[in-house]
C-alpha cells in the first residue's frame, strides 16, 4: 500500500483550472519531485494535500485512510508535516521555543496554563534542533536568523510529530548553493533513516536531479512526465516545455 | 398603512445623513487604510459651525441660511486638510490599531474645543427657510425639509459615482485603492491623493452634520453618537464601499425608525444585532470585497516576550513592598486612587492579553469590565448576596459575555475584528443603559457596598493589592505557560499555528474567556470600591483608556500595561483636579504617544536605556518604530 495516494485531483479559480486531474502514488522512504513552470499548479497542488485548500474533484489517501478536504491541523496530526515556500515561524519566538511549541501541540499539552509546563520538551526539540545543526542557534530569536537557517528551522518544526510524509515547498528557494546541497542531502538522510516519504518542489534543476527518485512534471494543471531523473531529462515534452531547449 | 410609509420615510431621512458620514469614512478607508476614529467630531463641527454661520448670513442676505450649510462643511474640509497634513501624514506606515487610536486623540481634542468655544448647552439652529411647514402625505404630515434630506442621499451617491468612474481623479482613487504601491510607481503623488480624499472624507461629513441643523439641537455629544452608527453602518455595508454604506445606512435607518416604535426598549441593541448577523454570513459586509493589498503589520511583533531579569525583579520586588507598607503613611484618598490604579492596572493587563499576547485588538474591552461590575452589583442587589459572594458572579458573567462575543470576533482580524469588539461593547451598554428595570438604566445601581471588614479604605485597598495583584500575576504566568505560546504562535503565524495543528480559533477563544474573567475581577472590585455602577462603565471612553493604558506603557512588554494604567490614571486624577479641559490634554498626549513613542514607555526603556545599563544578552530586536 502506498504512503499517499491521489486520484484525480482537480482545482479551479474561476475559471481557470490550476490542476486538471492529477494522480500519483509516493512510497514510504521516497524522495518524489514536482516540478513545473510558474503557474503549473504545484503550490496549488501542495496546499490541496495539506488541507489548506479544498480540492473541487478527486480523492486524497494518507496511509490508506482518506483525508481530502480535512483541515490542515488535522490533517498533520495524522502525521503529514509541512514546510512552506516562504518560511513560517514564530518570529517572536526563539529558534528552540518554535520547535518546543510544536512537540506542546502535537503531546496536546498546548491548553496548559501551568507556566512549569513550558519546560517541557526541551531535550527532544534540542535533539530535533541538532539533527538539523540549528542546535548551537536555539536561542536566537527567529526574527534574527539568516534564510537559510530559517528553512532548517522550519524542517525541525515539521519533524515534530513524528511524521511519516513531509511535503516540501520549495525547499532551498533563496539558499545559497551549497547550502541547498547540504539540506536537501539532509533531508534524504533524514527520509531513509526514518522511511518518512518526502514530497518536495523545487526550481534548482541540480538540487531535483541530484536527490529526487522521482520526478513529476506538471505543466497547466496536469502531469505530463513522471519518472526517474534519467527519463525525465530525456522526455521530448518535457525538453519543450519546461527544460527549454 | 399610512404609518408605516411614514416611518418608511422617517427612517430614509435619517439614512442620508448618515450616509454622508459613513461614505466619506468609507472612501478614506479605502484609498488610505485608516479608520478614521475623528469622523464623527468633523459631524459635530459640521453642525456646530453651520449653527454659527447660520445666524448672520440669514441677516445678511434673504438664502444666507442655505449658503451657511456648503460653507460648514467646506470649513470642516479645511479642518481635515490641517488634520491630514500635520498629524496622519506621519504615521501612514504604523499599526492600524495605533492610527485608530490617534484619530481619536483628535475626538477628545475636539470635544474640548467644542466646550471651550461653543459651552456646554444644547445649541438649536433656524428651520429651513422656505421648508419650515409639513408636507401632507397619505394623510399625515411629514417634515418638508426631511423630503430634502432623503433626495440629498441618493444624489450624493450619485454624485460620487460619477466622480469615481467618469474623473480621471477618480480613476487614480480607485487605483489607490486597489494598489498604493503600483499607483506611486505610476507616479502619481500619493501624498496628494491622500489629503484630497481627505478632504472629501471631512466634507462629507462636515455636510451631514450640516444638514442636521435644522432637524435637530446641536450638542457636544454627538460625535460618539454618530460615530458608532457610522462604525455600524461602514462595516455592514462593506468598508470602502461607497453603495454599501448607502445601502446599510437605508437599512439601518429604516429599521431604528420602526424599531423605536415597535420594541422601544432595545431599539439601540437592534443595530448591532444586524452587524453581527451581517458579519457573521458575510465577514466583509454587503458589498465589500477583499482587501487587495494589505499592508503588511509585521515588526509590531518582533520583540520577544521574556522572563524579567534579575535586577529588574528586585525592582518589582521593592515597589511590591513599599505598596504593602503604603497604608501606615497614606491618608484614605491617596488609598482610594492607589486601589483603583491597581485595579486598572489589572483591566489593562488582562486587554494585553488579547491584544499584545493575542494580537487581537479590542475595541470594547469596557464591555467584560462593565460586565464584571454589574453582575457583581446585581448579584448583592438583586440575589442579597454578600460580598464575598457577589464578587464572584462579576467574573462570571464577563467571561460567559467574552465566550459569546469571543465566538463571533475570533472568526475577523485586524479593523473589523476592533470594530466588531466595538459594536459588542455597545449593545452591553445600550443594555445596561434601557433594561430600566434590571439595571436601573441611567441612574445606575447604587449601594454596593463591600462587607463590614473590607469597608475602611486600608482594608479594602489591601483587598486590591492582593486580588489585584495576584490576577496580574496569575496573567502574566499564562503569558509563559505553554497557552500562551499558542496564543503568540497563532499570533506570529495563523499559517504555521495550523500546519501544527493548533486550533486557532479554539485558541483565541480561550484567550477571550480568559481576558474577559480577568477585566471582570477588575469590574467587579471597581463596582465595590465605588459602592455604585453605572452604564459609563460599559462605555468607549473606558475601552478607550484600557487602550492608551496598553499602549502607553508599551504594547511588546508585560511589565507595560501596569506602568501604562499607574501613569495614565494618576495623569487623569492630577488633570482632573487642576483642568476641565482634561480630555485636550488627553487627546494631546494620545498623539504625541503614536507619533512619538510608538513603542511605550517600558518598550522605550527597554530599547533606549536598558542597553546603556546592561551587558547585552543574546539578540536585540531590531530598532526602530515598528
Amino acid at each position: 500500500m502506498s504512503l499517499l495516494s491521489v486520484r484525480g485531483l482537480r482545482k479551479s479559480f474561476g475559471g481557470i483550472e490550476a490542476v486538471a486531474g492529477v494522480d500519483f502514488d509516493l512510497e514510504p522512504g521516497e524522495l518524489l519531485a514536482l516540478i513545473g513552470p510558474n503557474g503549473a499548479g504545484k503550490s496549488t497542488c501542495f496546499n490541496m494535500l495539506n488541507g489548506q485548500l479544498r480540492p473541487d474533484g478527486g480523492s486524497i489517501a494518507f496511509d490508506g485512510q482518506p483525508i481530502t478536504g480535512l483541515p490542515p491541523r488535522v490533517v498533520w496530526r495524522r502525521g503529514v508535516g509541512r514546510t512552506f515556500q516562504v518560511t513560517a515561524t514564530f518570529l517572536s519566538m526563539t529558534v528552540l521555543q518554535n520547535v518546543q511549541t510544536a512537540l506542546l501541540s502535537f503531546h496536546g499539552r498546548l491548553r496548559s496554563f501551568r507556566p512549569w509546563s513550558s519546560r517541557l520538551y526541551l531535550d527532544e526539540a534540542f535533539a530535533l534542533l541538532e539533527l538539523v545543526g540549528m542546535a548551537e542557534q536555539g536561542d536566537r530569536l527567529c526574527s534574527v536568523l539568516a534564510y537559510g537557517d530559517l528553512k532548517r528551522v522550519e524542517l525541525a518544526i515539521a519533524l515534530a510529530n513524528a511524521p511519516k510524509l513531509l511535503l516540501m515547498d520549495e525547499p532551498t528557494a533563496g539558499m545559497a548553493p551549497a547550502e541547498r546541497i547540504e539540506l536537501m542531502r539532509l533531508a534524504s538522510e533524514i527520509a531513509h533513516e526514518r522511511r518518512i516519504g518526502i514530497l518536495f518542489t523545487e526550481h534548482d534543476m541540480d538540487v531535483v536531479f541530484a536527490h529526487a527518485a522521482r520526478v513529476m512534471v506538471l505543466d497547466r494543471g496536469r502531469l505530463i512526465a513522471v519518472g526517474t531523473p534519467r527519463q525525465v531529462r530525456g522526455d521530448a515534452q518535457v525538453r519543450a516545455v519546461y527544460l527549454g531547449s | 398603512m399610512d404609518f408605516l410609509v411614514i416611518q418608511f420615510l422617517n427612517g430614509l431621512a435619517s439614512a442620508s445623513a448618515l450616509f454622508l458620514v459613513a461614505c466619506g469614512l468609507s472612501i478614506i478607508f479605502g484609498v488610505m487604510r485608516i479608520v478614521n476614529f475623528a469622523h464623527g467630531s468633523f459631524y459635530m463641527l459640521g453642525a456646530y459651525i453651520a449653527y454659527t454661520l447660520a445666524g448672520p448670513l440669514m441677516d445678511w442676505m434673504p438664502g444666507g441660511f442655505w449658503l451657511a450649510l456648503p460653507l460648514a462643511a467646506l470649513a470642516v474640509a479645511m479642518i481635515g486638510a490641517l488634520v491630514e497634513i500635520t498629524l496622519l501624514r506621519r504615521i501612514y506606515r504604523s499599526p492600524e490599531l495605533f492610527q485608530l487610536l490617534a484619530t481619536f486623540g483628535i475626538v477628545l481634542i475636539v470635544q474640548d474645543l467644542v466646550l471651550i468655544l461653543w459651552g456646554p448647552q444644547d445649541r438649536l439652529g433656524p428651520r429651513a427657510p422656505g421648508l419650515e411647514g409639513a408636507v401632507n402625505i397619505l394623510g399625515s404630515p411629514f417634515p418638508a425639509y426631511d423630503l430634502l434630506l432623503i433626495g440629498l442621499g441618493p444624489l450624493v451617491l450619485l454624485g460620487l459615482t460619477l466622480l469615481f468612474r467618469r474623473t480621471r481623479w477618480g480613476v487614480r482613487v480607485r487605483a489607490a485603492t486597489q494598489d498604493r504601491e503600483m499607483v506611486e510607481a505610476l507616479g502619481i503623488r500619493q501624498d496628494r491623493l491622500f489629503t484630497a480624499v481627505f478632504i472629501l472624507g471631512a466634507f462629507l461629513a462636515g455636510l451631514g452634520g450640516a444638514v442636521q441643523l435644522p432637524r435637530a439641537a446641536v450638542h457636544h455629544a454627538m460625535d460618539l453618537e454618530i460615530i458608532v452608527e457610522t462604525f455600524v453602518v461602514v462595516v455592514v455595508g462593506g468598508l470602502g464601499s461607497v453603495a454599501g454604506a448607502y445601502l446599510a445606512a437605508v437599512l439601518l435607518g429604516v429599521l431604528n425608525a420602526f424599531g423605536i416604535v415597535v420594541f422601544p426598549q432595545i431599539s439601540l441593541v437592534l443595530a448591532f444585532l444586524v452587524m453581527a448577523v451581517v458579519l457573521v454570513v458575510r465577514p466583509l459586509g454587503l458589498l465589500g470585497r477583499p482587501e487587495a493589498a494589505s499592508r503588511s503589520t509585521t515588526g509590531l511583533w518582533d520583540t520577544p516576550i521574556r522572563p524579567m531579569a534579575r535586577g529588574r525583579r528586585d525592582i518589582v520586588f521593592v515597589l511590591a513592598l513599599v505598596l504593602a507598607v503604603l497604608p501606615v503613611f497614606a491618608g484614605s484618598y491617596l488609598l482610594t486612587v492607589f486601589s483603583e490604579v491597581m485595579i486598572f492596572a489589572l483591566f489593562a493587563c488582562s486587554l494585553h492579553f488579547l491584544m499584545g499576547v493575542g494580537g487581537m485588538g479590542s475595541f470594547g474591552h469596557a464591555a467584560y469590565f462593565g460586565l464584571g461590575a454589574y453582575g457583581a452589583a446585581l448579584a448583592m442587589t438583586q440575589l442579597g448576596l454578600p460580598m464575598e459572594a457577589a464578587a464572584f458572579a462579576g467574573p462570571v458573567l464577563a467571561a460567559a459575555g467574552a465566550l459569546v462575543f469571543g465566538w463571533f470576533c475570533v472568526r475577523l482580524t485586524g479593523v473589523y475584528l476592533a470594530m466588531l469588539t466595538l459594536a459588542f461593547a455597545q449593545i452591553t451598554w445600550a443594555i445596561a443603559f434601557q433594561w430600566d428595570s434590571v439595571t436601573g438604566g441611567d441612574n445606575g445601581i447604587l449601594g454596593v457596598w463591600p462587607s463590614a471588614w473590607a469597608t475602611s479604605a486600608a482594608a479594602f485597598y489591601y483587598l486590591t493589592l492582593l486580588v489585584a495583584g495576584g490576577g496580574i500575576l496569575l496573567l502574566r504566568q499564562f503569558v509563559f505557560a505553554p497557552f500562551g505560546m499558542g496564543l503568540r504562535a497563532c499570533r506570529d503565524s495563523p499559517l504555521r499555528a495550523d500546519a501544527i495543528g493548533i486550533d486557532r480559533a479554539a485558541h483565541q477563544r480561550l484567550a477571550f474567556v480568559v481576558a474577559g474573567a480577568f477585566a471582570g475581577i477588575a469590574g467587579s472590585l471597581y463596582a465595590f470600591l465605588k459602592g455604585s455602577v453605572f452604564p459609563d462603565v460599559l462605555a468607549i471612553p473606558l475601552s478607550v483608556d484600557g487602550l492608551v493604558m496598553v499602549l502607553l506603557g508599551g504594547l511588546q512588554t508585560l511589565t507595560g500595561p501596569v506602568v501604562g494604567a499607574a501613569v495614565y490614571k494618576v495623569m487623569r486624577v492630577f488633570l482632573a483636579s487642576w483642568t476641565d479641559y482634561w480630555r485636550l490634554i488627553i487627546g494631546i498626549v494620545i498623539i504625541a504617544l503614536v507619533v512619538a513613542f510608538p513603542r511605550g514607555i517600558v518598550g522605550y526603556i527597554q530599547q533606549r536605556i536598558a542597553p546603556l545599563l546592561d551587558r547585552p544578552e543574546g539578540d536585540q530586536p531590531k530598532a526602530g518604530p515598528p
